[in-house]
């Protein structure tokens, strides 16, 4: 796929860090701001979507980076499945997703036990998922136009 | 042993996950992990079933309960869920081991197993949750990657079984959510024993719900109005998967959830148990005589499939009517019995005829039952297993199907519904007529023009047909009472106490 002019390719090459800072921003503050790993998952992604947007990408680089992304993906599920089977294992009772962290202060980053590391994870897969659907349409796209 | 239950989710989530990664790596490594996957899964459950009594209940994070409000995710495991169980993981097994040889024409060989995963992990977790938003994540779970598996072959016609499916699916997702959002709206929680404890509220307002669930479960487990897309999609899909949706999906996802509705979170009604009785008559007829006409093996099946759920929805229709009406408990219980029984005589010989229908078609590549024949001394084995799956469905002794269809009779007969075990034995009779058009134009019938030479198929699949033929044989000892006690009835015991599950949950 082409990518744009150089006015939209210089902006985007402004804009895009802030963006994807922004999305950690709000995975990393989700246990004590609104938001958390799905938005700010979502809005990593769409970073990249700018990024390959604007300056367009070759069809086989797209595709490699598809299967990276399935990769990451699956490594972020399994991720969080060990967190919620540490609780099974780690904690007396045998509970799944046990919070058996210490808990901290309330409203300070470093609390909330698990849950950090949870939206840390669902970030990361967010991210990997909703660029794969994106990368997806355009292979599709550009596979059908041939 | 309370600690084991969430192992049902877990493992075959995480068995999906790391066939997708690990299975880049290392060639066949998803045949393996599934197979181990699920035949641990089948011994765990044989161990729930032997040596715990009663239901337990798991609280997923360890929330205690506020007040007598529980705000935890439950998990509950009693007799229902148990036999629920017991289907998929060795149903499951058993075509798992079918696949293997099976799936090697496909090019993304190792994406099948890793939607087959997901799709038991969805099964699984539908049966074994006790939360009502929780079996509507694992039902979209089981649903979404049974979409692909149909579509897996990606030609046009799987394509368009997978989209008529999908869009199906959909309105049935729909309805259910609707559903959920009116309950939650209502009572204020999600959990079924919660619910059931809060729910005397407007008659009007439980009719409404309980419709709309009746409708979107209707359409996932295909009872009669609703069935229109289970024979494309069941013909279309790849037949161990055929196998998994007409053997275990629609029992999992569909009746499953109905009968836990209508019996522990709804209070019984008369006029639902009327509708439930007539549909399951009618699906179980009209199921019935769709499928003498069919050409197409796998869709001759798949009506069948839609006609034998029909015995196994008026028979819990007859016990629901007796109830109601504070007749016989007894007679609620046979009936009760003839159903679940027919339930899991069902899955093993309905999944056992797709596959021989799958062998047919991987050795010959045909699926028109008029082009084929004479196939009996080319593949012993697919024929005699197929055999005996057919004198089994259609109720002929020694086998299972026998027994069940007999307890289904009596049970009509005892509760006064005379037409309807008038009915019941028609359509038997129906069903063997187009079981003897199946074998006769596929085994017996004179050689059709095959193009290269026939032979019978590989070992993995012949040992998973007989595996399934001859447990055919052994589930007529369900019928014995002490198996009977042990696997049967605790399942009964949940719909005939249907008030006794919010306590026994909840404590």
């Amino acid at each position: 796929m082409k990518g744009m002019t150089i006015i939209v390719r210089k902006v985007t090459q402004f804009i895009a860090p802030i963006i994807f800072l922004f999305g950690l921003y709000i995975v990393f503050y989700g246990h004590l701001t609104p938001g958390g790993g799905f938005a700010g998952g979502v809005i990593m992604a769409s970073a990249f979507i700018l990024q390959i947007l604007a300056n367009g990408e070759i069809l086989d680089k797209l595709r490699q980076e598809e299967s990276g992304l399935e990769f990451l993906e699956s490594g972020a599920i399994l991720g969080f499945l060990i967190i919620a089977g540490l609780g099974l294992i780690i904690s007396s009772s045998f509970v799944f997703f046990s919070n058996f962290i210490n808990k901290g202060i309330v409203g300070k980053l470093l609390s909330a036990g698990m849950i950090p590391l949870e939206n840390i994870i669902v970030g990361t897969e967010v991210c990997a998922a909703i660029t794969t659907i994106f990368i997806a349409l355009v292979v599709f796209k550009d596979e059908v136009a041939l | 042993m309370n600690a084991w239950i969430p192992l049902y989710v877990v493992i075959p989530l995480a068995s999906a996950f790391i066939m997708a990664i690990l299975g880049r790596l290392v060639k066949n490594m998803g045949k393996v992990i599934l197979l181990i996957e699920l035949l641990f899964l089948t011994c765990l459950t044989l161990v729930f079933i032997l040596n715990s009594k009663g239901t337990l209940s798991y609280n997923v994070g360890g929330f205690p309960d506020v007040g007598d409000i529980p705000i935890a995710i439950y998990m509950v495991m009693d007799g229902l869920t148990k036999l629920l169980l017991l289907i998929i993981s060795a149903v499951g097994f058993i075509t798992a081991l079918f696949s293997i040889s099976y799936t090697r024409e496909y090019t993304a060989e190792r994406k099948f197993y890793i939607l087959f995963s997901l799709m038991i992990a969805g099964m699984n977790g539908m049966v074994i949750s006790g939360d009502i938003f929780n079996i509507y994540v694992f039902l979209e779970i089981a649903a979404i990657s049974s979409y692909i598996l149909v579509a897996f072959g990606v030609e046009k016609h799987q394509l368009e079984a997978s989209f008529k499916y999908q869009v199906l699916g959909c309105l049935a997702s729909l309805l259910i959510l609707l559903a959920i959002g009116f309950i939650y709206w209502g009572t204020g929680t999600l959990n079924i024993a919660d619910i059931s404890r809060q729910l005397p509220y407007s008659a009007n307002f439980i009719k409404f719900v309980s419709l709309l669930f009746l409708v979107g479960f209707g359409l996932k487990a295909a009872i009669f109005p609703f069935h229109s897309w289970l024979p494309d999609a069941h013909s279309s899909a790849p037949s161990p998967i055929s196998a998994m949706l007409s053997g275990v999906l629609i029992k999992a996802i569909g009746l499953y959830v109905i009968f836990r509705l209508f019996f522990n979170m709804f209070a019984l009604n008369a006029d639902i148990a009327m509708t439930i009785l007539v549909l399951g008559t009618l699906s179980m007829i009209i199921g019935g005589l769709m499928a003498i006409g069919q050409w197409d093996m796998k869709r001759l099946l798949a009506y069948s499939s839609i006609s034998q759920m029909g015995y196994v929805v008026m028979a819990v229709g007859i016990g629901m009517t007796i109830m109601v009406k504070d007749g016989s408990k007894t007679i609620a219980a046979f009936a009760f019995l003839g159903a679940l029984l027919h339930l899991l005589n069902h899955s093993v010989f309905k999944s056992l005829l797709f596959l021989n229908a799958g062998a047919v078609e991987y050795s010959t590549g045909i699926r028109d039952m008029r082009k084929l024949g004479g196939l009996a001394e080319k593949m012993p084995i697919t024929s005699k297993t197929s055999l005996i799956a057919s004198l089994s469905i259609s109720g002929i002794p020694p086998f299972n199907g026998f027994f069940s269809k007999l307890i289904i009779i009596l049970a009509a007969v005892r509760a006064h519904y005379y037409w309807l075990a008038f009915l019941a034995v028609a359509v038997s009779v129906v069903t063997i007529s187009y079981f003897m058009k199946f074998q006769k134009y596929i085994f017996y019938n004179k050689p059709g023009e095959y193009d290269n030479q026939i032979k019978e198929v590989p070992a993995p699949m012949s040992i998973a047909m007989v595996i399934l033929a001859l447990l055919c044989l052994m589930l007529s000892l369900m019928v014995i009472p002490s198996i009977r006690d042990q696997f049967i009835f605790p399942a009964v015991n949940v719909l005939i106490k249907n008030l006794q599950y919010s306590t026994a949950v909840l404590g």
